[in-house]
């Protein structure tokens, strides 16, 4: 009877749910390890020690999580709002290179520089995701396609920023460091003055984090993933937000305007996407760089938003899962020569069987009406 | 006579239970060959589940069933479509951009060895099949591109397709014209002469006593009775289905008709296709009278309702309630007009199905002051306005913060009821509004009309069932190719001089 009641709970909860996706991609992703001739359990452990053994590793992990929990917080917004939004890549490109063009140009104080350029990016990145919000509502065009495209302009975009004079770093694929009033690393001038090396040397807890590029990022997604959950569930915007995703007939009938909160959700939507890149560029990169590639963090952000079932705080432990393997997962290469894809094929596994719940659920109902039938047998 | 016959179909004390909760309770149902068998039941009552375990997409947790007398198990469908069962469900499961022939032979076609699809012999045996049980479609046609009378052919061709010797019909009449239902008569008296045996799901008694020899009647899960359907009469099916006495004949007073609230003229709208749907509709709708407007299915109703609630442009012509002129206003100013709409696709117009029942309730209203403060829901406000309703209107299960998804359907017509007649509206506009529930919905459904009329709102009645209308309106309008061929009074109208307008004869 017990057991029934183990069972209906991960048949009928979520979470539970999202739990057992997760143990089936390690369970796989150990098994190919295994097939390739390494031992997986050494493997899990070298990625736990390597995410959680030093100080050092957990703000190296922290720090990878962030933009993820922005960008999954982007695609879980829209997500709930019926719209899908792959444009978080393009969006997060956009946010980054405005806070570092805003961060090296206009000069102010810290204490307004830094509001001032997260909110210059905000509306820059908002504003490229409203385009496919716009493009969607006027002329009926897919936010996929749309945004997919906006990628590229968003990419090529940030490569000539990169190569404008005076902002371009002479001889290089960069631009120029933001100024030290928009940078948001914790006690980064402290930190390599000699006073702060002095300090540093005495206390080795402290050194350790600070080795990092720790910063105030990771406090501002978690108050976004806040902020997202309040708007969504206690607002009349997210009411009406949500009454456009899950049904655009209805919500046009009771008179909401659905073209115009389309855009609105792009909005927000593009700007917790621009956060990620802005919050990346003032406090871990502090300048950005001609890319050849798609950094990935805004794909990443649909994984994330998936494995965290589109809410505001699974989007938080999804980010966290999600950083902590790809950075964990690094470290299996050096250590014992497995190749570190081992960790995509993982998440590919967890976001498979999110994907397709009934699997999970269709063979735990058979077990448990196995254990239902044996029970009337004994009686 | 001969012996006694062996039944086409026994299905011996079935139990479904899904979880604590007894979908069918020990059921038992005798279907014999030639023979159409009536499921009757409310929503919910267990005919489709009952009917599932038929054809295997349910197993159920004891209980037999015999075919031709063999006890067989019906583990899966594949195994039903062997043992020669078909089922046409409510909602056709065809592939819209295939044709007729390749939708009919879908997952049966005919090959030649190296594998090549035989269209052209799969057709003639389907135009053959089609001459035999009068079935005429074109086996060429996309689906797409026929009515949904002609679907439902298609569907019954497919089952006939593989043989099937039962048929089973989910709620067959719910989606045809009357016209449709006629030619499905006969489509089915001419499958029972070649001995199929037709199970006919309904919750529409007239239907049961037109089409049906026996009838099984199931209530909350549980058996009822069954009987010879020459042998009661409609009023005691009802009971029987319901579990009490049922009020066909509405009691209403006399009508006390005010002064005009909706004035409509020379009203023109297009329809999809950019062809002119309603022509010039002049119409008028006095505070205190219920107008119903009778026609067949597709002669502009639609297009006409969403011309006035806002949702399809006007191309000339104007409309206005209490003299504001409202044409080509949006849903939203017309609401705020007093205009309340209970609209024909419930789930699609009516409700945001994923929302729960308290947040369904403040649809339009969520902005005002008592529910909200500078942009932030008043919940505990929400909350106790959708309790009252709740309350009030009598929903089912009363707990508020279920999806709207969950609730049946006479219930979710309950909560678009109660929150459209609590804006206190001038003019409510009442689509199909009975479409698909059972007869105590129906009941309740009709009474708050009438109880709408008698606190002095306009009411506009649009159904496609001739009996609603002249039941329930006081005045009836004729829609004939989007014109108002004539307004009758509901006392004096005859049937049959209805049914010559609807079809376009004049008076």
């Amino acid at each position: 009877m017990k057991k029934n009641k183990v069972i209906k709970f991960f048949t009928e909860s979520n979470k539970a749910f999202t739990l057992i996706s997760i143990l089936l991609g390690f369970i796989i992703g150990g098994l190919i390890l295994w097939f390739s001739g390494f031992n997986p359990f050494t493997a899990y452990a070298v990625i736990f020690k390597g995410i959680f053994s030093k100080p050092s590793y957990i703000s190296y992990t922290i720090i990878r999580s962030t933009p993820l929990i922005l960008t999954g917080l982007s695609v879980a917004f829209a997500f709930r709002t019926g719209l899908f939004n792959i444009g978080a890549e393009g969006q997060y490109i956009v946010g980054s290179a405005a806070a570092a063009l805003a961060g090296y140009y206009i000069q102010l104080p810290a204490v307004l520089l830094i509001p001032l350029v997260i909110l210059i990016a905000i509306i820059s990145s908002g504003i490229w995701g409203a385009i496919a919000g716009l493009l969607k509502s006027k002329y009926g065009i897919h936010e996929v396609i749309s945004t997919i495209m906006l990628n590229w302009i968003a990419l090529y975009l940030q490569n000539y920023i990169t190569k404008i004079k005076g902002f371009a770093k002479p001889n290089s694929e960069a631009s120029k460091f933001i100024q030290d009033a928009a940078n948001i690393t914790f006690f980064d001038n402290w930190k390599h003055s000699d006073k702060g090396m002095a300090w540093l040397n005495n206390h080795h807890f402290a050194k350790e984090i600070l080795r990092t590029p720790a910063n105030f990022g990771i406090i501002i997604a978690i108050l976004c993933a806040l902020l997202v959950w309040i708007i969504l569930n206690k607002t009349t915007l997210g009411y009406k937000l949500r009454a456009v995703g899950f049904n655009k007939e209805a919500a046009r009938y009771a008179g909401i305007n659905i073209e115009k909160y389309m855009i609105i959700s792009m909005f927000i939507s593009g700007s917790l996407a621009g956060l990620a890149g802005a919050l990346h560029v003032m406090g871990v990169s502090h300048n950005i760089t001609n890319l050849s590639a798609m950094e990935g963090y805004g794909f990443d952000g649909i994984a994330v938003a998936l494995i965290g079932s589109n809410a505001a705080f699974g989007t938080i432990w999804s980010g966290f899962l999600f950083g902590a393997l790809k950075y964990g997962g690094t470290k299996i290469q050096p250590f014992m020569g497995a190749p570190s894809e081992i960790i995509s094929i993982m998440i590919g596994t967890i976001v498979f069987f999110i994907s397709m719940p009934n699997i999970i659920k269709i063979s735990l109902n058979k077990i448990l009406l196995k254990n239902k039938k044996r029970g009337e047998d004994v009686k | 006579m001969e012996n006694k016959k062996m039944p086409a179909l026994e299905m011996r004390n079935i139990t479904k239970k899904f979880g604590d909760f007894v979908a069918n309770d020990n059921l038992n149902l005798i279907v014999q060959k030639g023979e159409v068998h009536a499921l009757l039941g409310e929503n919910g009552a267990g005919k489709t589940t009952l009917m599932n375990i038929l054809y295997g997409l349910y197993t159920p947790t004891s209980g037999d069933i015999f075919l031709n007398g063999v006890r067989t198990n019906i583990l899966n469908p594949k195994i039903a479509i062997e043992n020669k069962i078909g089922m046409v469900h409510q909602h056709f499961m065809l592939v819209k951009n295939f044709t007729v022939t390749e939708n009919i032979i879908l997952g049966k076609e005919k090959k030649n060895k190296l594998g090549k699809l035989l269209l052209r012999k799969s057709k003639k045996d389907i135009v053959a099949l089609s001459k035999k049980y009068g079935l005429l479609v074109n086996p060429d046609d996309k689906i797409e591109d026929i009515t949904v009378g002609m679907q439902q052919r298609v569907e019954i061709l497919k089952a006939l397709y593989r043989g099937a010797d039962i048929l089973i019909l989910d709620e067959p009449t719910a989606v045809l014209t009357p016209q449709e239902i006629k030619e499905l008569g006969i489509i089915v008296k001419n499958l029972t002469a070649e001995k199929k045996s037709i199970i006919f799901i309904s919750h529409k008694l007239k239907e049961i006593t037109q089409f049906a020899d026996r009838c099984t009647i199931i209530r909350r899960g549980k058996l009822i009775d069954t009987l010879n359907v020459t042998d009661v009469t409609e009023h005691e099916l009802a009971s029987k289905m319901v579990g009490r006495e049922v009020n066909f004949k509405i009691e209403k007073k006399k009508a006390n008709p005010q002064k005009p609230i909706l004035k409509i003229e020379n009203l023109v709208v297009k329809n999809n296709m950019g062809l002119v749907a309603v022509n010039k509709l002049s119409l008028e709708v006095k505070a205190g009278e219920i107008l119903g407007i009778a026609g067949i299915d597709g002669n502009g109703q639609s297009e006409f309702v969403e011309a006035i609630t806002g949702l399809r442009k006007a191309e000339s012509g104007k409309f206005s309630i209490s003299e504001v002129d409202l044409t080509n206003k949006t849903p939203r100013e017309i609401f705020l007009n007093k205009v309340a709409h209970i609209p024909e696709d419930r789930q699609k117009f009516g409700l945001v199905m994923d929302f729960s029942v308290k947040e369904n309730f403040i649809l339009q209203t969520h902005s005002y002051a008592e529910f909200s403060d500078k942009g932030f829901l008043k919940n505990k406000n929400v909350e106790d306005f959708a309790n009252k309703l709740v309350a009030k209107f009598d929903v089912r299960p009363t707990n508020i913060n279920k999806k709207a998804r969950d609730l049946s359907g006479g219930n979710q017509q309950k909560v678009i009821i109660a929150r459209e007649v609590t804006h206190d509206p001038q003019l409510l506009i009442a689509v199909q509004p009975t479409r698909g529930l059972d007869v105590g919905a129906i009941e309740f459904v009709h009474k708050s009309l009438i109880k709408q009329r008698d606190e002095g709102k306009a009411v506009l009645l649009v159904s496609l069932e001739l009996d609603e209308v002249m039941n329930i309106a006081d005045r009836i309008a004729v829609i004939f190719e989007g014109e108002i061929v004539g307004i009758v009074d509901a006392k004096k109208a005859d049937i049959n001089q209805l049914g010559l307008m609807m079809s376009g004869g004049k008076l």
